[in-house]
């Protein structure tokens, strides 16, 4: 196959598929931020929470749709660009993802109907179980694709014959070695991204002294779930890391720059690494530290870049940064929570100006932080797209370099176009703020930009 | 045992992608068919009533088109690398027209007052993602250049004047549908207009199914075979005159007084055109060489899928059921958004 091809179909997976995880990502967490809103408000009578759940559910549609339809594309693209890919996993990859489709994306995007439009159509129980039904979905939905790209990392249960992986063993198919770290992880993620935007919502509406009900809400709400849930993905994470480091080795000399296992493993703090030199330039490292986080031994060893081959070998400069990013980020949230955490408890959270500034731009970081690590994780993976079965040179259709190129062309414009104008409306909204005055009963089709606008 | 499980086990699978993809073309069919119809209704209110009668809908809908291509590769990987590939194009152009419309749903009261560029991209977004898949019907039909169990052709030989054709038939179609909808489920201006257009959508309809009737026997000669070679004729007469039928039950239905015989008769006539086509092509998958059997996948990966299909889908139709059944009756202006 020929290289140009192979690396455009790769730029177009990796742009779209980059583009659609930051939707489903902060729907995951919206819509459980939702339906918890909601459970509040039926189980205190508190009007406020159901402000706030109104407010968010508006954000959470918005970003709903813009993750339907940048997921749909990809479902397909495994045939269009990558069908030998389709052949070679479509066996074992398939049904997983059809169980996605069954158990959650038609729960999910049923539901949605009524959570969204219901509010006078039925009891308002039914709505909130609508809610809580949609915020499962997303979850299961989660669960599946996971299953499926830590199949892709960590295969087992299969037997390959021909170069076409048959599944064995179900069981050992979804729950494949990566499976629960990955899944924990990245939902987690999801979670702590969203508490995040919430937070720094919270924070803005203290600063400029508007919707004072609702915004000690959020922010209260928003810290209380990175002060948990920082740590928490810390720990993790380190986990993950242990598992990826006992399954996919080679991944994780990149993600450190650990070009030679010549004894107690140090710590890279900063570096360029060479591909071609096989060495790192400008390198800053701590002694033994490597050993401790990964061994959890002064002592530990592991493997280097240089103990396989070149042809196996992941790219390192992108596995490398985008770890130091991922990790970097996860420190920044941890500070922030406890740091907000730490106020509250002194009663000095809605007054410490120069905290509430911080929060109110930390709201993308998360985002951030996500790309960074499916970046390590997925380009850590190369030279193979099913781990030890199929090389991603060897899973491209047989498509021309025009067609490949303008289709890339069209995605790329087609989404810097409509998302870049959807990120502008969800800012519009979270600047507006939530509707102050209690909901009235028959609500009218433009509820609250017109006035807002003026 | 096994021989006979082997034989039947595609055949279900098949069975089970042409519900999926009929299922998708009703239900998107009349949501699309609604943004088709979207330029001939200038005025604002009407636009937003259109837009509330689908907006609790479009979601799921769409999710059985995920479901058909996902079944499709679980079921016949094969036939999913070499029908992907070879679509390319119109399948692209169906995809991010999908983009354009399914953002409007949501994009159009966010931006209001100024949504107009999202009105344009709803009409545009659905009338081209129902024109990419009529194109990709008439490019089945029509079948691949297959070499070495791959896709062997160009990039455009999906585009001949027969898969135009079947891409302004279905265009029509949608268009159809969707006004039957609006007839069951609008009121006032709204209702009026779409009976207006129900009658002369249904004449266009009926001349492309017979076109394509008549079309396909004439350049296939596997169509011809089927069809019109021995004694088939006698037992697939049913459906053509059941075709007559469900034309005569839509035209009446669309200026009678009970607001659903019209969309009754507008799903029969796609499940019965749908029927018509799986007659034509059955038991190829990707014409004129892979049949189900050469494209099916191991047993074990269909008899997984089955048995979750088996078990889900029932509940699937029964929330969907409850969905539509809790926004039944006509939407009144002013009522809908969240």
């Amino acid at each position: 196959m020929d290289a140009h091809t192979l690396l455009l179909a790769r730029i177009q997976f990796g742009f779209t598929i980059s583009v659609h995880i930051i939707f489903p990502a902060f729907s995951i967490g919206s819509s459980a931020f939702v339906a918890t809103l909601l459970v509040l408000w039926r189980r205190s009578g508190s009007e406020h929470y159901l402000r706030i759940a109104r407010f968010w559910t508006k954000i959470f549609a918005v970003s709903f749709a813009m993750g339907v339809v940048s997921g749909i594309p990809l479902s397909y693209e495994l045939g269009t660009n990558w069908s030998r890919y389709s052949l070679a996993t479509g066996n074992v990859i398939g049904p997983l993802i059809g169980y996605e489709v069954l158990t959650a994306f038609f729960l999910e995007s049923t539901f949605l109907g009524i959570m969204l439009f219901g509010w006078t159509r039925v009891p308002p129980w039914l709505h909130v179980t609508s809610a809580i039904l949609v915020a499962l979905g997303t979850m299961i939905s989660g669960f599946w694709i996971l299953a499926a790209n830590s199949w892709m990392q960590t295969p087992a249960g299969h037997t390959v014959v021909n170069g076409i992986a048959y599944p064995v063993d179900w069981f050992h198919v979804i729950f494949n070695p990566s499976f629960p770290y990955r899944f924990t992880h990245m939902m987690t993620a999801a979670y702590l991204t969203t508490s995040v935007v919430v937070l720094a919502a919270g924070a803005r509406y203290v600063l400029q002294g508007k919707f004072p009900d609702e915004a000690r809400t959020m922010l209260r709400m928003g810290i209380g779930m990175v002060a948990i849930l920082g740590p928490a993905q810390l720990f993790f994470g380190d986990q993950h890391g242990l598992n990826t480091l006992e399954h996919q080795p080679a991944k994780v000399a990149a993600m450190e720059g650990h070009w030679e296992d010549t004894g107690p493993a140090a710590l890279v703090l900063f570096g360029i690494p060479d591909q071609q030199g096989e060495r790192n330039r400008a390198e800053i490292a701590i002694p033994r530290l490597g050993g401790l986080i990964l061994k959890h031994d002064l002592n530990g060893r592991y493997a280097g870049l240089k103990d396989f081959p070149k042809a196996d070998r992941p790219p390192v400069l992108p596995v490398f940064f985008a770890f130091r990013i991922m990790v970097g980020i996860g420190v920044l949230l941890i500070m922030l929570g406890l740091t907000g955490a730490y106020l509250w408890s002194r009663g000095k959270l809605f007054t410490t100006r120069w905290y509430l500034q911080a929060a109110t731009w930390s709201w993308p970081i998360g985002f951030i932080a996500i790309l960074a690590g499916w970046i390590t994780t997925e380009s850590g993976r190369q030279p193979y797209v099913a781990y030890g079965i199929t090389r991603t040179a060897d899973a491209l259709s047989p498509v021309g370099t025009a067609t490949v190129a303008t289709s890339l062309v069209a995605f790329v414009l087609v989404y810097a176009v409509v998302f870049s104008i959807g990120i502008y409306y969800i800012r519009r909204l979270v600047l507006t703020g939530p509707k102050p005055a209690p909901a009235p009963e028959a609500l009218p089709n433009r509820p609250l930009l017109l006035g807002a606008q003026k | 045992m096994t021989a006979t499980y082997a034989f039947w086990l595609p055949v279900v699978s098949t069975g089970i992608v042409g519900l999926a993809v009929a299922m998708y073309v009703i239900m998107d069919g009349f949501d699309l068919g609604v943004g088709i119809l979207f330029p001939y209704f200038p005025q604002e209110t009407h636009r937003d009533q259109m837009m509330n009668s689908v907006a609790p809908f479009w979601d799921g809908n769409e999710t059985w088109l995920v479901l058909g291509g996902v079944w499709l590769l679980v079921a016949f990987p094969l036939a999913y690398s070499i029908i992907t590939p070879a679509l390319y194009v119109p399948l692209i152009t169906m995809l991010l027209a999908l983009v354009f419309r399914g953002v409007a749903f949501e994009f159009r009261w966010v931006a209001k007052p100024s949504h107009r560029k999202w009105d344009v991209a709803f009409a545009a977004g659905s009338t081209v993602a129902a024109f990419a898949q009529g194109t990709m019907v008439g490019g089945i039909l029509i079948g691949f250049r297959i070499e070495n169990g791959q896709f062997a052709g160009g990039p455009l030989d999906w585009l001949t004047p027969f898969s135009i054709m079947c891409g302004a038939g279905l265009v029509v179609g949608y268009a159809l549908i969707g006004a039957c909808w609006l007839v069951m489920k609008t009121s006032g201006d709204v209702e009026k207009a779409a009976r207006r257009f129900a009658k002369p959508l249904l004449i266009a309809l009926v001349a492309f199914i017979v076109l394509i009737s008549v079309w396909t026997p004439l350049q296939f000669e596997r169509v011809a075979a089927r069809w019109f070679g021995g004694w088939h004729m006698a037992y697939l007469s049913p459906v053509p005159l059941i075709t007559a039928a469900l034309s005569v039950s839509c035209w009446r239905g669309s200026s009678g007084r009970h607001p659903t015989i019209a969309f009754n008769a507008a799903v029969g006539l796609f499940v019965i055109s749908f029927v018509g086509l799986a007659i034509s092509t059955l038991p190829y998958l990707a014409p004129p060489s892979i049949t189900l059997w050469d494209a099916a996948a191991s047993p074990k990966s269909q008899t997984f899928m089955l048995v979750g299909t088996t078990v889900l889908v029932p509940f699937v139709l029964g929330y969907t059921f409850f969905v539509y059944h809790t926004f039944r009756g006509k939407v009144h202006p002013g009522e809908g958004y969240h």
